[in-house]
Formats: C-alpha cells, structure tokens, sequence
C-alpha cells in the first residue's frame, strides 16, 4: 500500500483524492510564490559553467535546465478550507551526450561549484552507460536561437489573487451545490507556474514562463431511500491560462443539447456546481441503459479523453519503439503501418493534429525541453496514418530534418523525454451544429465530460465512460440515462466516426496530470475537438449488486 | 549523506521543539537515498542516483496551523523555520478538524531496513539489465525493465513528547520480455525490502518463459470463466478496495460499506467466509514502518476476518467525531492463503484462465466497488489440468467483492507490491470483450 510522493486527501470522490508532488519541493507560504526567481543574466552565467565543464568531461553536447516549479492547491468540503498547499522546487537538470550515450544528473545546489559537480557526474554516468549502448544518439538539427524568451499569455497570474479570494470562491460554489441538494462536495483549485530556463551546447538560451490553472470539483447526492450515490465532476477544463478562466463571461457560456450548460474560455463555477447538484439528483432517477449498438454523438468534454488514450498515446513514437514497453507499453501504429502510406486510422472524416503552440492550451510552450521551436503537424491525415509525436533523437527514425517540439520534463530533477503534445480532432469542413447531429440519429446516446476510462497496453481495446448521458430516439433526446460505458477498438471507432461539427462547436479540454515513464513523471496536455458521431458502438450496462 | 542516525535526528528535532513558542509543534525530518535503472529494446536507456534531506515543521496556535520546510540544520536555519512557520499558523484560517500532536506512543521493533540494500550500487543496477538482457537476447526476445532501490529514515517529534524514528529499505524489479516476432510477451514483479530476496536473474527467466508460452495466442468468447488469479493480478482489485474502506466515506453513505437508509457494514460478512485478511507491520516477509505519517503505532490487525468486515479506517478527527479509537490506514495486507501450489490449482481446474496480471485498472461505479481493466503479459487456457494453450488479452468489468465472493480456492502466498496475497481460483470472473494488444 505504497503511496509515495502523494498527499492523500480523503473525501474527494467516493475514494482518496491523491495530489502529486514532487519529492524536491518544499512549502512555502503563498506570497512567496511571487518572489522573482533568479535574475536572467545570473541564470545564464551558471548555465555556460555547466555548458564548459560538460564540454571539458567529454560531451560532445550538453543542455542544462534551471527550473522554478511553484505550486498551489487550495482544497475544501462543503463549508471548511481542508487545505492549502504552496510548494515551491528550485534546481537543475543537466543532459549530455558522451560516447554516444545520454547521461543525465540533477542538482538543487544552484551554484557554480554544484553544477560543475553535476555536469562532470551527468558525463560520467553517460560513458559507464556507453559500455552497454547499442544504438548511438543521433539528433537531428535544431537552430541556434540565441537569447529569447516566452510567457503564457495570461491576463492575471492565479498567485497574485489573494487565496482568501479563491477559498471564497470554491466555498461559493460549495454553497450552491448544497443549496441544490447535494449531499456533499468537494472543490479544489490547482494552479501551476513553471519557470524555466534551458540552455544547450548549440547556442540556445530560452527563458520561459508558464502558467496553468484547474478549478474543479467532485458533487455528491445520495438518495437515502435506495442508499444509492451518485456524483458528477466539474465541466471546467485545466487550462493553460491565468486566473482569467474563473472570471464567467456569459459570452463563454454554451447550451448543449439536453440543455446541458458548458463553458468555453472562461467558467463559471458557482452555476456549474449548482447544475451539478440537480443533474446529479436526476441521474438518481434515470433509465439504465440497454445494452447494445448505438450511434453515439460525443460532446468535446468528453471525446478529449478517447482521443488522448485512442490516439495521443500509440502515436508516440518512443512507445511505437519500445522504449516504455515495461509500463506504459508499446502501440499498435507500428512503423510499417506508417510507411504503408494507406493505414486507414480513421474515415476519411478523421483529421487529427499535434500541436504545442494553441493559446489557451495546456501543452503550448514557444520552445521544448530541449531547446526545440515548437510547432503544428499532422498526424492522422483524411483517415490515413502520416506521422507520430517524436523529438531529436528520434525524429531521424522518420526521415525528418527536424524535431516534433515536444520534449518535457516534469522537474528540474526529471530527465526530459518525448511527451504528448496537444493531440486534437480538427473540426468538419461542412457546416454542422451539434442540434442537426442529434436531428439526424435514430438510436443514440449522447455524452457530455469524460468519466471512467481504460485501454489496454498497444491502445486497440478501450472502454469510456462519461458523466451524463441522453438517450437519442429518432432524433431528438430523449432523457437521461445511466450505467453507460462503451467499448471498442480504436481503428474500428475511428473508422466508425461519420460526422465531425464545424468549428464554431471546437474547444478543449485536457489532462493536468497525465503519466508516463518510469521513474513516473507528469505532464499537461490538452485535446481539442468539436462535437463527432460515432456509430454502431457497443455499449454495456455497468450496473452491478454486491448485496 | 542523506540518512541521519537515531540520534542525529533526535538532536536537530529536540532543537527545534525547544525553539518553539506556539501552543504546539511537529517535526518531521524525512531523508532518502536512491537509484534506479531502466532499460529497453535490450540496452540501458536511464540510470540515475538521487538523495534529499527534508525538514518540515508545523506550528499551531488554537486550531490554527503553519508549515515551513528546510534542508539545512544550523541554529540558524531551524530557528528560521520554527518562526516562519509560527507567523504562517497565525494568518491561516481555523481548520475545524484540527487534531492537536499525540502524546508519547509505544511502537514495536521495526524490521524495515536491510543493509544489503542500502549497500546497493551502480554496478549490482548494471547487473540487474545484464541478467535481463543477455538470456533475452540468446532466445530472440526484447527486455525492457526498471529496478529502483531506496534506503529512508523518517523522523518526527513535538511538543507532547513524542518521538519516532525509523530506516527502511526497498527494491522495486520489474521486466517485460517481449518476443521479436511481436506475438508473445510476458512479465514478472519483484518487490523486497531486503535485495538478497531478490534473483533478478529467476525473474527474467520467469517473464521470457511466459513471452514464449504466449506466441500466437488464440481468441476466445468473452463472457465468465473461472481463472486461476497470479497474486500480481488480484493485487489490484483487492488495493483498491483497501483504499476504499475509510470509515467517513462510509459513515456518509458514498461507500461500497455504506448500508442502505444509513450506516455500514462493519461487523457484517461481505465476502466469501474462507476470507481473512490482516496487517501486520512486523511480519518478516512484508515489513512496515511501525509507525504512521502522525506518529500513531501501527499493530496487527484484521480487516476481514472469516469475510466480515472487522475494521474501516478512522483517522484522528473522524474517530473522536464517532467517539472511537482511530484505526490508521495499515502499512500492508496480508491475506491468508493455503497450502496449493499454482501447479497444484492448475491441475484441480478442468477448464479455466491462467492471469499473470491486470493492468489500467480503473473504477466503473464506487457504489459496487466495479473496477475495469484488462489482463496482459501472459493469459492462457487451462484445460484438463494442464495449460493447453496462450489466449488473447480479456477486457474485464468486475468487482472485488463479487470476486471474493466466487472464491473457489485459496493458494500459496507470493508477496507483491509489500502485501502477501495467495494465488486465487475464483469462478465466473466477468469479461467483456477481447483485446488485439500482445
């Protein structure tokens, strides 16, 4: 019953709601998240000792990271603050080339003489790996960017608003979720900043600044008579914004079918916890569902999650490789799919992209952890399979002059490696609202926010669920249903989708904490999407009695 | 070095307890070293060393509470944390479940540490990929592993007067040997917090059987079968139910334990009869600290005694709400098996299916406690006692407690992930669909 690097917090869900923090960062109280991190000049003095002992140990390339990772979480119940945590990790990562091989050491002795030391020691482990390397790095080109800089364009930074400000704000929303009926809740705000600085030996020094935000909760309303529960989550998304996202703009308010209230660049999280509390008490009385085959409409909340599982994952060419066979495990896009150049992913509907530049989204950064401009591409192109996610030393596998952009290190003390970029669906070219999808299926069932989700080891079998559910008669809604999940295999959905919504119905949504590697790391990364049918899906009915 | 003595610690918490002004204080001074390699596609891709030393002070006025955290133990520096933390507690907000330090507690003698595996260096690392990679590559197969060790002490102490102190160590192997043709593959985990336990070189032989037993596998039906459950499958499930039975979640009705029209099932037989699962901390093959996070003694203690429940969990706050002794969530599970071998169960079964493990395992309903996931890394038909052939990956949808409820028969324990769990034959085990994933 190991649970390291967690702090366990009980009563979020039915089960414990687990934060992840990194085993280096320390508390710090809430003003100290504002205190300015080292200046640039100095950060860039102490890169160059790293840059020169690497060089002098060996290296034939090396790259440095000075990162200032500051976190805070604000979590309450009901009426009462449970806690509020404010961590702030400071150090550096060192990567070097020698003898072919990577080596990688990290130090939070933020000096001349500790980062020499670990540059020295980063060198060393690489030429004791050489002994048994196989494959020599190659790395394709990357430009020298010289001095350059970036921050999330954010219009308020989350840590300059007072935390009383946000206590009140969640004890807001709990008091409209109780006021409602709900029987408990749960509400919790997760904001990030990432300062990072990355220098390598190719002539690149890259300071950056970014920011995320997730407000969410967790509404509970048991129906004494049954003993039954139920729960919904928030409709918010994580993204990558300030603390502008809670400012509910009535312009970012959406009505979906079913009369379903979402959000789109900004949220409103009173109304939404209200909304859930009466949603919850009619999934109480609900139909469960018949199983069987239906044609299935997914509302953007809830289709980011089948597309990160179903296409964002098997589409990373470390996986395709093996590098992650012994966790995460490997993909069924296999390279001689790819070189087919007839690997039809999809229907020809299906057009999916990477992309780490989308303003808003969690994985947008101007440069990767490893110095790389990042950009937008293909990857799934009128149904066929065209590329996957790769960086530097990967990319020459694929014939590329250049890398995806979209390496990332959760820390400072992480080695950086291939992580997922924003992987989205782009909208349908015809003009089509989510209300004339629905108009056009028999028998369906529409779905809005993810839920349960499992898919197996090479990403074929998969199995969703959501959070509210209609069912489709002949075209219109025809109430709500419960127990739905739905299973399938992911080039047969895909190849199932028949209908994408135009873009005036994309928007995104994503994962805050997405997990990958061994020893585990996280990342942030979003999924866009416009509403998509999807059908003849088997759906199963999860309804169960253990007496 | 990051690991301080007993009395080291002692000395630095005593400084910081004496420097305190606030109505009570804690400390905690935790310290790790660690290292850890991975390797994939038959070659080292990571390997690193890690160490940290971490002091955390929490001061309280009222029901008011402050931390600060600090890595270095001059005068000086504890004293700058005792303060910062002491103005942090008084511009909190009141927490109204604010437990107050416990006094002084007894605790057992821990057997948590091992020097052997404090004594782990790059080289043993280095061996551990060798005994992976080398016998893979002779039978045309692909390792990919990751071994990590780690040597801890944790310390705490406060105002009451309590002190606790203990090391501990562990290793953690996994490997995943597939074969080059990309039809078979097989697994194997290994987990002890004395590394002379561990024979990474068994292991790997154990995983690279299995990838080759599990070429070409053939589809079967979904549907309910009674399998032959490696304790590295029902790991899973029986962890998630164990992190599923606090005691609010309960008393508040959002729990598989909570009864309809109010109140639980403690003291009531949920599971099969010839369940009994307990923790003990001082069980030899499964050490844990014989302490928690706040100080409270961990003892042995049953959970589910002849399938009734005999304990939820009750932190500090919620037992004095209930006016109860809290139980802490317990250090490990032990649940007991017999005497069959997995040979043994394999040959009693007429028609089954042998699970090596389940993976992505996540919950469909916490009311049934339903769970979703698939097997992997090994899955084969038995027929007439014997394995007759490697099947494809299963999608299940099942719970726990329907599970332990179908228990047919109970085999040999194997300790996986710091628990003891026996090899299990249960019947009608619920899958839903087939999975293509090799």
């Amino acid at each position: 019953m190991k649970r390291r690097n967690f702090v366990q917090l009980a009563g979020m869900g039915a089960g414990a709601m687990l934060l992840p923090v990194s085993p280096f960062a320390r508390t710090v109280d809430a003003q100290h998240l504002l205190a300015p991190g080292m200046d640039v000049l100095e950060k860039k003095r102490l890169a160059n000792v790293a840059l020169n002992a690497a060089k002098s140990s060996g290296a034939s390339y090396a790259d440095i990271r000075i990162g200032r990772y500051l976190n805070q979480f604000v979590v309450t119940r009901e009426d009462k603050v449970q806690n509020i945590v404010n961590t702030e990790s400071f150090g550096v990562g060192i990567r070097v080339i020698a003898d072919g091989t990577w080596g990688f050491a990290s130090t939070s002795d933020v000096t001349e003489d500790g980062i020499a030391k670990a540059a020295k020691q980063a060198a060393a482990i690489a030429k004791a790996n050489a002994k048994v390397q196989k494959e020599p790095v190659q790395m394709v080109p990357v430009a020298s960017y010289g001095d350059v800089s970036y921050q999330t364009p954010i219009v308020k930074n989350a840590f300059e608003v007072p935390v009383k400000d946000k206590v009140d704000l969640l004890l807001k929303a709990n008091a409209a979720a109780m006021d409602k009926g709900a029987s408990y809740v749960n509400s919790i705000m997760f904001l990030v900043n990432e300062q990072k600085y990355f220098a390598s030996t190719e002539g690149s020094y890259i300071d950056q600044d970014i920011h995320r935000t997730w407000p969410t909760f967790n509404v509970t309303v048991i129906d004494k008579e049954s003993g039954q529960f139920k729960q919904r989550g928030a409709f918010s998304a994580p993204v990558g914004m300030g603390y502008e996202y809670l400012d509910a703009r009535p312009e970012d308010q959406i009505v979906a079918p079913g009369d379903v209230m979402l959000y789109n660049k900004s949220y409103d999280i009173v109304e939404d916890a209200a909304m859930a509390a009466e949603q919850v008490k009619q999934i109480l009385s609900a139909k469960s569902v018949e199983p069987g085959k239906y044609d299935l409409v997914l509302e953007p909340s809830h289709l980011w999650l089948t597309i990160h599982e179903s296409v964002g994952h098997p589409l990373e060419l470390d996986r395709v490789l093996g590098y992650e066979a012994n966790y995460a495990g490997t993909s069924f896009a296999t390279l001689d799919k790819w070189e087919s150049k007839d690997f039809n992913f999809g229907s020809d509907q299906v057009n999916l992209f990477a992309d780490k530049t989308q303003v808003g989204s969690l994985g947008a950064v101007a440069y990767d952890d490893e110095g790389v401009k990042t950009k937008q591409w293909d990857l799934v192109k009128d149904g066929i399979l065209v590329n996957y996610q790769a960086i530097r030393d990967q990319a020459h596998i694929l014939g590329e002059k250049e890398s995806h952009g979209c390496c990332y290190a959760d820390s400072w003390s992480s080695v950086q490696f291939q992580r997922m970029a924003n992987v989205s669906l782009a909208p349908g070219k015809e003009q089509l609202t989510p209300e004339q999808m629905i108009s056009g299926v028999e028998k369906g069932v529409y779905i809005v926010k993810d839920g349960s989700y499992s898919i197996d080891q090479q990403r074929y079998n998969f199995q969703f669920g959501g959070e509210l559910f209609f069912e489709i008669k002949d075209g219109k809604i025809a109430g709500m249903l419960k127990d739905v999940a739905y299973q399938s295999n992911t080039q047969e959905f895909w190849n199932s989708c028949v209908q994408v919504c135009d873009e005036r119905d994309y928007r995104l949504n994503g994962s805050f904490f997405d997990g990958k590697g061994q020893p585990g790391q996280s990342s942030a990364v979003s999924h866009g999407s416009s509403t998509a049918r999807f059908n003849g899906v088997n759906v199963i009915n999860t309804a169960r009695s253990i007496g | 070095m990051a690991i301080f003595s007993k009395d080291e610690a002692k000395t630095i918490l005593q400084k910081v307890i004496s420097l305190s002004k606030a109505d009570a204080c804690e400390a905690n001074l935790n310290g790790s070293n660690g290292g850890n390699i991975r390797y994939a596609r038959n070659t080292v891709s990571t390997a690193g060393e890690n160490s940290d030393v971490t002091l955390v002070v929490q001061s309280s006025f009222g029901k008011k509470s402050g931390t600060a955290t600090v890595n270095e133990f001059d005068d000086a520096s504890l004293e700058k944390a005792v303060r910062r933390s002491e103005e942090l507690a008084q511009l909190a907000p009141e927490n109204p479940e604010f437990m107050e330090p416990l006094g002084p507690q007894e605790y057992g003698e821990s057997k948590t540490y091992s020097e052997a595996t404090a004594n782990i260096d790059p080289e043993y690392r280095a061996q551990t990929a060798a005994n992976s990679i080398k016998p893979a590559a002779e039978k045309d197969v692909t390792a990919a592993g990751f071994l990590e060790d780690s040597h801890n002490f944790a310390a705490m102490h406060n105002s009451k007067g309590l002190f606790a102190y203990n090391q501990s160590t562990n290793v953690d192997f996994t490997v995943t040997m597939r074969t080059n043709d990309g039809t078979g593959s097989g697994w194997v985990t290994r987990d002890f917090n004395d590394v002379s336990k561990l024979d990474t070189a068994e292991a790997s032989k154990i995983a690279i059987d299995k990838a080759l037993m599990s070429r070409n596998a053939k589809a079967i039906e979904p549907g309910k079968y009674t399998v032959i459950l490696e304790p590295a499958a029902s790991i899973g499930l029986l962890q998630n139910m164990f992190f599923n039975m606090g005691a609010r979640q309960a008393d508040e009705g959002r729990s598989f334990l909570s009864k309809k029209g109010g109140g639980t099932k403690l003291g009531e037989q949920i599971v099969d009869e010839r369940v009994n699962i307990y923790t003990d901390p001082f069980h030899p093959d499964v050490p844990a600290s014989p302490w928690t996070q706040g100080g409270q003694a961990r003892k042995k203690m049953d959970i589910l005694k002849n399938g009734v429940v005999s304990n939820m969990f009750y932190d500090r706050y919620w037992a004095s709400q209930k006016d109860v002794d809290p139980v802490p969530f317990p250090g490990n599970g032990i649940m007991e098996g017999g005497d069959a071998s997995l040979e043994d169960l394999i040959k009693d079964t007429r028609r089954g299916i042998l699970v090596t493990r389940f993976w992505y395992i996540r919950t469909v309903d916490p009311q049934t406690l339903l769970y979703t996931g698939l097997t992997r890394d090994g899955t084969f038909y038995i027929e007439n006692g014997r394995i007759a052939y490697p099947i494809k990956n299963f999608r299940f949808n099942e719970s726990p407690i329907i599970m332990l409820n179908n228990l047919e028969t109970l085999g040999q324990q194997v300790r996986v992930n710091g628990n003891l769990i026996p090899y299990m034959k249960i019947r009608d085990f619920t899958f839903t669909s087939l999975s293509d994933a090799v």
